[in-house]
């Protein structure tokens, strides 16, 4: 199964990215094949809609979870019609690596 | 001729100076109109005593896929400017995201399977008063959860249709679209600031903003004798003419917080404010209206 964690950095060291649809990359995690691509987040500037686009862009690869800092409301019943779990991590010192540890414990 | 009554922030006082023109102006017996177009608060028409005369919804075409008919070619998404559309054609997933429409039915002009349809999402509304059988107040009122004011701003004004000498547009605050669609339509432009450092860095932003829109304008300080001098160099510097200044006074303040038209109480500031507006007419009033 696929894992996006949104990044604040382009390595495993990178903090969590509170934001979702403008966080700075996205890390997806495979738990099968244990292997991570790193998208940078072409959605960051856009003036508006950077959360549907960005959901667009994990969906479109197979995500099943998205672990970020926070949701906005308009995408959030979005999210849930296309089966797609949101993790919620208020704290922000977890690096990403953190996170895949923690998600393979 | 129109007026407009805009400030950088909230709470500079700008409802203050445009209820206030209004009455001073209705007292004067001239024919005025004051639009509030404060749509996500507007605050304005309750400091008369009038009876509503109209009320209507302004409304948006957002698009309804149908299922049935969609082929998920993804042109409809290719032509909306706003990421409204979500579309994931490998697995058959379509939405429109209603928030993010803008109702400007590209969508539909793109979808080649008449697989759009279209159906009306309010707003907001536009409500109108009437005072003393000829002075109209019309209020644009968005609904919470909507993106931009700017449709019921722009129904609003259209709204007007009592003859007048003077409308007062009371201008959302801020620097950004619903700003500048209010003072767009107006001939003049009134800021409202405080001589403090927050309402100069407001002022200067504000100023800049109608320079590039070639509007003219003028500027009130309000709660003058608070703060220093740095907003009146700024003005001098900038050749801005300094068309009032509103006194800090706890009197004031009270009356105004309590929904009382000051200028109902001190005759002087009515004056005051009557014979700036009159100014503003007789230098500015001659083009168009
Ligand atoms: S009406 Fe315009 S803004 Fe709304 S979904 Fe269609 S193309 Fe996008
Ligand atoms: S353009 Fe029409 S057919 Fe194509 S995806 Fe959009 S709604 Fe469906």
């Amino acid at each position: 199964m696929k894992i996006a964690i949104t990044s604040t950095g382009n390595s495993l060291e990178s903090k969590l990215d509170q934001r979702f649809g403008r966080c700075a990359y996205f890390i997806i995690y495979d738990t099968e094949t244990k292997g991570i691509e790193i998208i940078p987040n072409p959605n960051k500037d856009v003036e508006e809609g950077a959360g549907p686009a960005s959901v667009n862009l994990v969906a479109s690869r197979n995500v099943k979870k998205i672990v970020s800092g926070a949701f906005g409301v308009k995408i959030k019943s979005l999210i849930d019609s296309l089966k797609i779990q949101m993790i919620v991590l208020k704290e922000t010192d977890k690096t990403v690596q953190d996170i895949i540890d923690m998600l393979n414990k | 001729m129109k007026i407009a009554i805009a400030s950088g922030k909230g709470g500079t006082g700008k409802t203050f100076v445009a209820t206030n023109i209004f009455y001073a102006l209705l007292k004067n017996n001239h024919s005025v109109v004051l639009v509030d177009c404060d749509a996500e608060a507007p605050d304005s028409i309750g400091f008369f005593r009038t009876k509503i005369e109209n009320s209507f919804d302004v409304v948006q075409k957002v698009p309804v896929i149908d299922l049935n008919s969609c082929t998920y070619c993804s042109k409809c998404k290719d032509y909306c400017n706003y990421n409204a559309i979500f579309i994931l054609p490998p697995i058959k997933f379509i939405q429109v995201i209603e928030e993010l429409c803008h109702g400007c039915g590209a969508c539909s002009v793109a979808c080649t399977f008449g697989a759009i349809k279209e159906k009306p999402v309010s707003l907001g509304k536009v409500n109108t008063y009437i005072l003393n059988g000829k002075n109209q107040l019309i209020e644009a009122c968005m609904n919470i959860g909507v993106m931009s004011p700017v449709q019921i701003i722009k129904a609003a004004i259209k709204e007007i249709n009592y003859k007048y000498d003077i409308a007062v547009l009371d201008s959302p605050p801020g620097t950004s679209c619903p700003f500048i669609h209010t003072t767009a339509a107006a001939d003049f432009v009134i800021l409202v600031t405080e001589p403090t450092p927050f309402g100069l860095s407001d002022l200067k932003q504000s100023v800049e903003t109608l320079k590039e829109m070639n509007k003219k304008f003028g500027v009130i300080i309000n709660r003058a004798g608070l703060g220093n001098n740095d907003v009146y160099k700024y003005i001098k510097y900038e050749n801005i003419p300094l068309l009032l200044e509103i006194p800090f006074d706890k009197e004031i303040a009270a009356l105004y917080s309590a929904g009382i038209i000051v200028s109902e109480y001190y005759s002087e500031i009515r004056k005051n404010f009557y014979e700036m507006t009159k100014k503003i007419m007789e230098q500015y009033g001659n083009c168009g209206d």
